[in-house]
């Protein structure tokens, strides 16, 4: 019994990382950043707006939070469609009344299907990023490149065209890429896209197309993570929240200014047992004096500086 | 297949003889943040899969890079507050990835035990030459990069064969006669250390770890709040503490700098920290200084007592 030869072997053993796709540099040895008006925590809150098929196809994987029953799955089905009905006027309602910037990041397919939403989005001036075609269209590892280029271009032109706004901001579905997607979306006008968790801060991510900005939209501070994949309960979800903001604050005191990234579905947060939680996490954040801001400005801010 | 590994015999917890730390203290309370590295695009292993995904796993890699760009010089700047150097079980491909983190730590006299080569490369389905080779490839890393002659163990990932104890402390004298390749982390039987029976004879010891105070085990496995792995670590770290007044116990906190370093959840685990190390008669230590004293001191008494007891109530 023995492996394969290749498994004591390590081609990729060398400075920096295993493949090309970023530069080795930590946080800490970053150069510093400076918020406008000396803020220390710029607040980044991110609302994906999305649209789950009834006739989800799974394919290669289902995504989390889609369609889990027999056809036809009404309760999730339903339930997400809360989120858009119900859930998102309570959580812009928390917006306004605490002044804070949601930026938008919206399958394709739910601007076409809900238009009144849009328009109100629209009217707000508030930024909205891509977020695919819908949930079920996945973007996956050995996925045929030209199908992948077809959604994406889909997805872009689409929502470009009905939102009236360059969407220069991507956010994968279940955020699950293809070794093609990165190169895919800077050849199709992205300039920042935020799959990947391996920092609190941007940083610049290499294609053969250009780059992209990689920015760090926190996964293990998301609702949906925190509440409905670690069963944790709401009061610990705005303790978690609180500690986090805390911390980046005291961070920032000697690296510079830091993100609080919240990504926040309507599906969850905007339920009547959920929203006050929101509120409080929202009232203890913007007592900090925290900079709200769009994920553009914020990272318009951060790359005026690294020059 | 064999029906138990064979490591140790039955040893009960009461009426063993008194181990007394270093200096009078009573207790000893190690940390060991593992620093590890995975492949984005590592090579297949027959019996077990890297990644959920095919290639790229973008979601599973990535938090794990943050662990090194991020999370690492949290931990080292807590760790150092609260004066406790740690003991890094280290996948040693990071010396060449990153020396940067290996200058840190060596700066601050922290300690470097062999964790493999990366933490996707699975011991299972190695042949024994393969297993050797990729232990010494791992100390002699170590050495090279560190002066570290490696004293302690644990496999990659957790991937074990029969002989992976065996192979450690034989590779271990080879390359560094009695100061290499003295203990495991891998064995989780016991709140105090336990000779391990091995083919060689070596004087070889398990010191425990612990698999429950893991961050990674406590926020991915058992899901856990933040502010609950803070309690459960103080709460450990209390009925250790008063049963150290019977005989000398062990607390280990092992991490990783993607779990406890995450902003949401260093502030349970400083005051966990702070808490521990708030009492005097803990010996805050690595975990090499744990299994050199041990092995000097209690070794052969311990083995004397494991011995009577055998020969008056045999059994497994």
């Amino acid at each position: 019994m023995a492996l394969d030869k290749n498994y004591l072997e390590y081609p990729h053993r060398s400075h920096g990382m295993d493949h090309n796709r970023y530069d080795w540099q930590m946080l800490a040895q970053q150069k510093p950043v400076v918020w406008p008006n000396n803020k220390k925590l710029a607040l980044w809150i991110n609302v994906p707006l999305q649209f789950f098929p009834l006739d989800q196809k799974g394919d290669p994987f289902k995504v989390p939070g889609g369609m889990t029953m027999p056809y036809p799955d009404l309760r999730h089905y339903s339930l997400r469609d809360y989120g858009n009905r119900v859930g998102i006027y309570r959580l812009l309602k928390a917006f306004d009344k605490y002044k804070v910037t949601p930026t938008f990041a919206m399958n394709t397919e739910l601007a076409v299907r809900t238009p009144y939403l849009l328009d109100v989005i629209k009217e707000r001036g508030n930024e909205i990023m891509c977020h695919g075609l819908h949930m079920d269209a996945l973007h996956y590892g050995g996925q045929n490149i030209d199908e992948e280029s077809d959604i994406i271009s889909r997805a872009l032109d689409t929502l470009r065209e009905l939102s009236q706004q360059d969407v220069t901001g991507w956010l994968s579905p279940a955020r699950n890429e293809s070794e093609n997607t990165p190169e895919l979306l800077a050849q199709h006008g992205i300039k920042y896209f935020c799959d990947w968790v391996n920092d609190d801060m941007p940083y610049s991510f290499k294609t053969d197309k250009g780059n992209l900005w990689a920015m760090p939209l926190s996964n293990e501070l998301e609702d949906k993570f925190i509440i409905m994949d670690n069963l944790h309960s709401e009061a610990s979800y705005v303790e978690q929240i609180c500690d986090a903001c805390d911390f980046l604050l005291k961070e920032a005191d000697t690296q510079g200014g830091r993100i609080l990234a919240l990504n926040i579905h309507p599906w969850m947060l905007g339920q009547p047992h959920r929203i006050a939680k929101l509120e409080k996490v929202l009232e203890y954040v913007t007592s900090k004096g925290v900079w709200c801001a769009s994920a553009t400005e914020i990272l318009t801010e951060f790359t005026a500086q690294q020059k | 297949m064999k029906r138990d590994p064979e490591f140790y015999d039955y040893w009960p917890y009461h009426n063993r003889p008194k181990i007394q730390w270093p200096n009078g203290k009573k207790m000893a309370f190690w940390v060991a943040p593992n620093i590890e590295f995975y492949e984005l695009n590592p090579p297949n292993n027959p019996h077990r899969k890297s990644w959920p995904q095919p290639y790229p796993a973008t979601q599973g890699y990535s938090i794990r890079d943050y662990g090194n760009r991020v999370g690492h010089m949290r931990q080292m700047e807590l760790l150092e507050k609260y004066g406790i150097r740690g003991s890094i079980s280290l996948s040693t491909a990071l010396c060449d990835h990153h020396p940067e983190i290996i200058q840190m730590c060596k700066d601050r006299n922290w300690e470097f035990f062999s964790h493999g080569i990366y933490n996707t490369r699975y011991t299972y389905g190695m042949s024994e030459q393969q297993e050797r080779d990729m232990i010494k490839d791992s100390m002699e890393t170590i050495f090279k990069h560190t002066d570290q002659m490696c004293a302690g163990y644990l496999a990659p990932a957790l991937s074990h064969s029969e002989r992976t104890l065996d192979l450690f402390a034989e590779v271990g004298t080879e390359l560094f006669g009695k100061k290499g390749g003295i203990y495991t982390c891998d064995l989780f039987h016991d709140d105090q250390p336990t000779p391990i029976k091995l083919r060689s004879g070596k004087q070889f010891v398990s010191v425990p770890y612990s698999l429950e105070m893991n961050d990674t085990i406590a926020f991915v496995v058992n899901k856990m709040e933040p502010r609950r792995y803070g309690q459960i670590l103080k709460d450990n770290f209390d009925r250790l503490y008063q049963e150290a007044d019977e005989s000398g116990t062990i607390m280990c906190i092992p991490t990783h700098n993607y779990q406890v370093s995450c902003p949401h959840r260093m502030k349970a685990y400083e005051e966990a920290l702070d808490y521990i190390t708030s009492h005097d008669d803990v010996w805050v230590t690595t975990g090499r200084e744990i299994a050199e004293y041990y092995i000097e001191h209690y070794y052969d008494s311990t083995l004397a007592d494991i011995q009577n007891k055998q020969a008056k109530w045999g059994g497994a």
